[in-house]
């Protein structure tokens, strides 16, 4: 009899120290590092990160504080940077540009408890998640709202490095751009720059003096856009909403929103239930927003456009929707199917309708 | 009133090598009176900038790691300035140096030969030496201005990086994304201080060091380089060739940093990526001056430099100050010393507007 209460007291002893244990892993506060390529003050990329920063903040309150390394160079500086975040007591640390991804698998691999997110990359383990968004969704919307603007049917695309990313942005702008305006071209510049105000404003002046009347760009200055402004004509922004660059020029803006997917994870760390995983949101979970479209655009032209978005955002469309072409003619995807995920995440072709060659 | 710079006649040589030191002591105060103007508190600002990022010992690696390119590539450019040769364009010649260096690791990536790092560094060294052929060339053939050469082939190598790792050199295995294989181990160079990046080719900078030091101090090719930098018509009647001294400061100086840049992507990297260096061949500069062209002062001045780099990171983390702050030191220091160096050479007269000294 004795012996038996004992077991049982043995057990319920022990169930409840799992419980504790289990308990333990919430925590009371969560800390929160950033590492930027770029400047908080670029106004697009790291600008918009930095945004999902201070969500964190503004969400969290006391339970959450945060760091920022910015401008950190994809080089031998990053491992330094992120291992440093990591040895002083940060619990979640973002790695917010493609080129940080073998420094965090390194410092992850040194530091199990800590938990990274590293933006745009495809290495993960049971510490690191990728994320990223499908900013492509948002560059149909622009496609086809350029398509129908456009009268000398060139459309110039400043454009960081070929990337898949890079790439599917620019496939996924003609797609947009030519089911409106089948005679339409995208002019390319690579810049080979996430974030270089001069080089990106004499590429958006070469494109418009070889006849682009619409600017879009895959950099993250607004420097394109106010080219575009001092000449005249028509842009879109990139990352952040650059309306205040370019007032009359800007007809809408892809905007990151990264706030509810940090302050979703900073969560979960509190809560101990964060766990590894791959996110690639779009429209549909408010990952990618589209500012205002601009007042000046025919109602026709923005009511495509809300069309447009409403039946990307539902599922309904695909920005990728068969058939597709390559540059030479071939069916790459074909009729009454969607590209794959895998596809999109490895392209490296351009569709038909991009003028040059993809510099490989 | 007016100011007139006069040459001293005769230049204090303790003022010449007391100039940094005094200029490094200006640029704390003048950094103290910045933080206290921001409102920031200043002990504890410079405390984050300068002493925490070597408070522990993985600082004080990640401060050698950071530092060696630096020395390496002053201390082939300063063998240059002496002999008033101006190589500017030593990024250049470190990121061909990493693209030769790269050649092994990529084409044979499972290979664990024990030859591939010693043969990896001697190619990044004739990558280097390549690349400032051509501005040697061109100066000794057509009398171009080495500077501008040089300068501009940085641009040139950069983008011949760009073409090899959006292209030929991706890694297979990595969904075209821009960077090639991790290098094998065999193409690694060993971690000499366990637990940290420090590696093998920080022994190199030191012996390197200690040549450079030699050669200018004993060998007679530091001779000439002495003579073709303080008096350059004496060399003519001693009947050294400008050619051959042009050919071996520009060569010898692009050898360092294409050695400089194989250590990068062999040492903290550990692949070839878009950009392999931030800026290291234009900083090395700034490090050759501080540290007057001297290798003893180099090693010293490109330890400055780079603590300045870990205090802006630092400084960021421990205080949310921006990054501008390094840029802000960097620069703090450059003026000062240059203002000393001014005033150890000139003296200030002020003149009425008569015209007469006062």
């Amino acid at each position: 009899m004795k012996l038996k209460q004992l077991t049982v007291k043995f057990v319920l002893a022990s169930l409840l120290s799992v419980f504790f244990i289990g308990a333990q892993a919430q925590q009371d506060k969560v800390k929160v590092g950033f590492v930027y390529v770029g400047p908080v003050g670029d106004h697009g990329w790291t600008y918009q990160h930095d945004q999902g920063r201070q969500a964190i903040e503004n969400a969290l309150g006391d339970k959450a504080e945060t760091t920022y390394v910015e401008s950190v160079a994809e080089g031998q500086d990053a491992e330094r940077v992120i291992r440093q975040l990591a040895s002083t007591g940060h619990d979640l640390i973002f790695t917010t540009s493609f080129g940080f991804m073998n420094p965090t698998i390194k410092v992850a691999k040194q530091f199990p408890d800590v938990k990274f997110e590293h933006a745009t990359g495809y290495k993960r383990a049971d510490n690191v998640s990728t994320y990223a968004a499908r900013f492509y969704e948002g560059r149909y919307i622009i496609g086809r709202i350029a398509g129908q603007m456009t009268e000398s049917n060139v459309i110039g695309y400043i454009a960081s490095f070929p990337i898949p990313e890079v790439v599917r942005g620019i496939n996924s702008f003609t797609l947009g751009l030519r089911s409106v305006n089948p005679d339409a071209q995208v002019k390319v510049v690579w810049v080979n720059s996430w974030f270089d105000p001069g080089k990106e404003s004499d590429a958006a002046k070469t494109l418009i003096d070889q006849g682009a009347d619409i600017l879009t760009q895959h950099t993250d200055s607004p420097a394109p856009l106010q080219v575009a402004e001092e000449r005249g004509i028509m842009g879109f922004g990139q990352a952040s909403d650059m309306h205040q660059f370019a007032p009359t020029a800007q007809l809408t803006s892809i905007v990151d929103d990264w706030n509810n997917y940090y302050v979703a994870r900073a969560q979960a760390v509190l809560d101990g239930t964060w766990e590894s995983g791959d996110t690639w949101d779009g429209l549909a979970q408010g990952m990618v927003i589209m500012s205002p479209y601009a007042d000046s655009l025919p109602a026709e032209v923005k009511a495509d456009a809300q069309q447009t978005e409403a039946s990307l955002t539902s599922g309904e469309l695909h920005a990728f929707k068969g058939p597709i072409k390559n540059q030479a003619g071939e069916v790459m995807v074909p009729e009454g199917e969607n590209a794959s995920d895998e596809m999109l995440l490895g392209m490296d072709w351009y569709v038909e309708g991009v003028d040059g060659k993809l510099p490989n | 009133m007016l100011l007139r710079l006069e040459p001293r006649k005769s230049i204090s040589r303790t003022y010449q090598y007391l100039s940094p030191v005094l200029a490094l002591l200006l640029t704390l105060l003048a950094g103290l009176l910045v933080f206290l103007f921001m409102g920031h508190p200043p002990i504890k600002a410079l405390h984050a900038f300068f002493i925490a990022p070597i408070s522990h010992s993985y600082g004080v690696s990640e401060l050698l790691v950071k530092a060696s390119p630096l020395i390496l590539i002053a201390l082939g450019l300063a063998m240059g300035f002496r002999a008033n040769v101006w190589n500017i364009g030593a990024e250049g010649q470190l990121v061909l140096g990493a693209i030769f260096g790269s050649i092994l690791p990529i084409y044979f990536s499972d290979s664990s030969n024990p030859l591939m790092l010693p043969a990896m560094l001697l190619l990044g060294f004739i990558g280097g030496m390549l690349w400032a052929a051509i501005p040697a060339f061109l100066k000794i053939k057509f009398n171009t201005n080495e500077i501008l050469t040089s300068l501009m082939l940085t641009y040139v190598a950069a983008l011949i990086l760009s073409l090899l790792v959006h292209g030929p050199w991706r890694d297979p295995g990595g969904f075209n994304f821009p960077e090639s294989v991790i290098f094998p181990d065999a193409a690694t160079l060993p971690v000499i201080w366990s637990g940290t990046r420090a590696h093998l080719g920080i022994v190199f900078v030191v012996i390197i060091a200690l040549a450079v030091w030699w050669l200018l101090s004993r060998g007679l090719a530091g001779f000439k380089i002495r003579v073709f930098g303080e008096a350059p018509q004496a060399a003519q009647y001693a009947g050294f060739k400008q050619s051959s001294m042009i050919r071996f400061t520009l060569l010898l100086g692009g050898g360092l940093a294409g050695l400089a840049g194989v250590m990068e992507v062999a040492g903290p990297i550990g692949q070839l990526q878009p950009s392999v260096s931030p800026g290291y061949g234009f900083t090395a500069i700034i490090v050759a001056f501080l540290g007057r062209l001297h290798p003893v002062g180099i090693i010293f001045a490109g330890l400055i430099l780079a603590l300045s780099y870990l205090g802006g990171e630092n400084i960021q983390i421990a205080m949310g100050l921006p990054k501008g702050i390094a840029g802000v030191f960097q620069g703090m220091l450059l003026f000062f010393l240059l203002g000393c160096d001014v005033l150890t050479r000139y003296r200030i007269r002020f003149f009425s507007e008569a015209g007469q000294s006062t």
